[in-house]
């Protein structure tokens, strides 16, 4: 049984010893410190990576929850003795919803919906704490908003032109968003994040009990299911063009940028 | 890679001694408001406390979306049931002339009311949403009396924090918290649409909480109970739902 006293006197030492460890002189690693430029702020890379672990978990939550009823109506209502306005393809995981199939799939609803509120919540607060510090900051006005000779189809069109021809990158985007990329975050930040919350949102008894704008901003609550279901597909799309833009411009350059802050700079720079 | 100063390290050190401590008492105030709900443990406890909380803060009293008598669904759907007991068939066979709701726990006056008994009691008629947890949805008028006139009936007494509910067969119960309980949207219900509630939909009676989901909405029901805790029913998570991991808290 560890006594009050050796237990205060355990957590000095081990206060003493972590100060200690981090006062000491760090020797360099390598002979040449390769020069590195800061990338990222400390508060777009913790609000990146939970976002991430949220979206995944309320991909996949979403997913378990959308195969008890894999069936989408437009409007207030909507349920098996009514024509939905489509079906996927899929099993089910209640029989109560008849489908193509003889069987049923396992049932995650319970702990996929306690996952998926959870998940939420991390969501919006995360959303809530970037957005504020991102309007007050500038983050958002120098580094998402398009740059001022850049807001024009014709800019969009020559930068995918760039793109599609293979053609290197212009040398300021090291350290700026291209205007494809400012356009692609504005439209996921401000648009498609906001409408997927909100269509959730939509379909709460209570939340619509307290602000039923909402349920007519979305349409009615299965218009706002249906809505809340073609939202998660544009974020996943969005999704792998992000992984696969990331990974082809130098995987572990980026993340290091999108982790500690700081990305390598080029040799003779 | 910022440098770690003696003077970040204590700085960090004190803020998030602070936040801890914060958060120490913003629990202890939470659970003295009734913000917490009792399936708080566990990994997915800090989402519905969170869920529970913004209600209780923000949403105690608001009213579940009615709607136009043209909105009622033709086609509603009654999710499938047990099949019914022989006890249940004969009372049904009957015209439940014999239901009985019992009421009682922290309540100055028990009773046992008959259908007939809920009937003399003011009528209300609803028009609202019945949501599954499965995404499906209809609506329908919903007629009987609201639980309050039955509770004020018999009298709560100071310190009850729940109603617990069950349903003819007594392993399917619920609980909600006593502003739910009160709420003049709680309706024990006897009529649906254009005539009596059918089996099907949960008759002859069924505890309507509109601004919850279906589940909550139980069916057959014959037992009503006021009470100060739900930690001695079931695993004291406050309904059968967590048990088979559900959220106690549906309304979301």
């Amino acid at each position: 049984m560890i006594k009050g006293g050796e237990r205060r006197g355990g957590t000095i030492f081990v206060l003493l010893a972590l100060g200690s460890w981090y006062s000491l002189p760090v020797p360099t690693l390598s002979p040449v410190r390769k020069k590195t430029a800061s990338r990222h702020a400390v508060v777009v890379r913790v609000t990146h990576w939970l976002t991430v672990v949220a979206f995944l978990a309320l991909l996949v939550t979403g997913l378990c929850i959308v195969i008890s009823h894999p069936r989408f109506y437009w409007g207030e209502t909507g349920n098996v003795n009514m024509k939905p306005a489509f079906t996927l393809p899929i099993p089910a995981s209640r029989d109560t919803v008849p489908t193509a199939y003889k069987y049923v799939m396992p049932d995650e609803n319970g702990w996929s919906r306690y996952l998926h509120f959870e998940a939420a919540w991390l969501l919006v607060i995360t959303a809530l704490v970037y957005g504020a510090w991102g309007l007050v900051s500038g983050h958002f006005r120098r580094n998402i908003v398009p740059l001022r000779g850049e807001r024009s189809w014709r800019a969009i069109g020559a930068r995918m032109a760039q793109y599609l021809r293979r053609a290197p990158p212009d040398k300021q985007e090291e350290n700026s968003y291209n205007v494809l990329q400012r356009v692609a975050y504005l439209a996921v930040i401000f648009v498609l994040f906001p409408a997927i919350i909100l269509t959730g949102l939509a379909m709460s008894p209570s939340f619509v009990g307290a602000f039923p704008a909402i349920a007519l901003i979305a349409g009615g609550k299965q218009t706002a299911r249906t809505l809340h279901f073609f939202l998660t597909w544009a974020l996943v799309a969005f999704l792998v063009v992000h992984v696969a833009m990331i990974a082809i411009t130098g995987f572990w350059s980026r993340m290091k940028a999108m982790t500690t802050g700081r990305a390598t700079k080029e040799e003779g720079e | 890679m910022s440098l770690i100063t003696r003077r970040r390290l204590i700085t960090t050190g004190v803020a998030t001694a602070a936040g801890v401590t914060g958060l120490g008492v913003a629990a202890k105030l939470s659970r003295k408001y009734g913000l917490v709900p009792p399936d708080c443990k566990g990994v997915y406890g800090a989402g519905e406390t969170l869920s529970y909380g913004a209600e209780r803060l923000f949403a105690r009293h608001a009213m579940a979306r009615e709607f136009p008598r043209n909105m009622i669904s033709a086609k509603p759907f009654a999710n499938e049931i047990a099949p019914p007991k022989e006890a249940f068939k004969k009372m049904q066979a009957r015209g439940f002339v014999d239901w009985k709701l019992t009421v009682d726990g922290m309540v100055e006056h028990p009773m046992t009311l008959s259908l007939a008994d809920l009937k003399t009691m003011p009528v209300h008629s609803q028009i609202t949403e019945v949501s599954c947890e499965e995404g499906w949805s209809y609506i329908a008028e919903w007629i009987g009396t609201p639980l309050s006139n039955v509770l004020n009936a018999a009298v709560l007494k100071p310190g009850v924090k729940f109603i617990y509910y069950h349903a003819v067969e007594p392993y399917l119960w619920e609980t909600i918290d006593v502003d739910e309980a009160m709420h003049p949207q709680t309706l024990l219900t006897m009529g649906m649409n254009d005539g009596d509630l059918p089996v099907g939909f949960g008759g002859p009676l069924r505890l309507r909480v509109p601004r919850q989901l279906g589940y909550k909405s139980l069916k057959f029901v014959t037992h009503i109970s006021a009470v100060d805790s739900v930690k001695n029913i079931g695993k004291g998570l406050g309904s059968v739902d967590p048990e088979f991991g559900y959220s106690w808290y549906a309304g979301i």
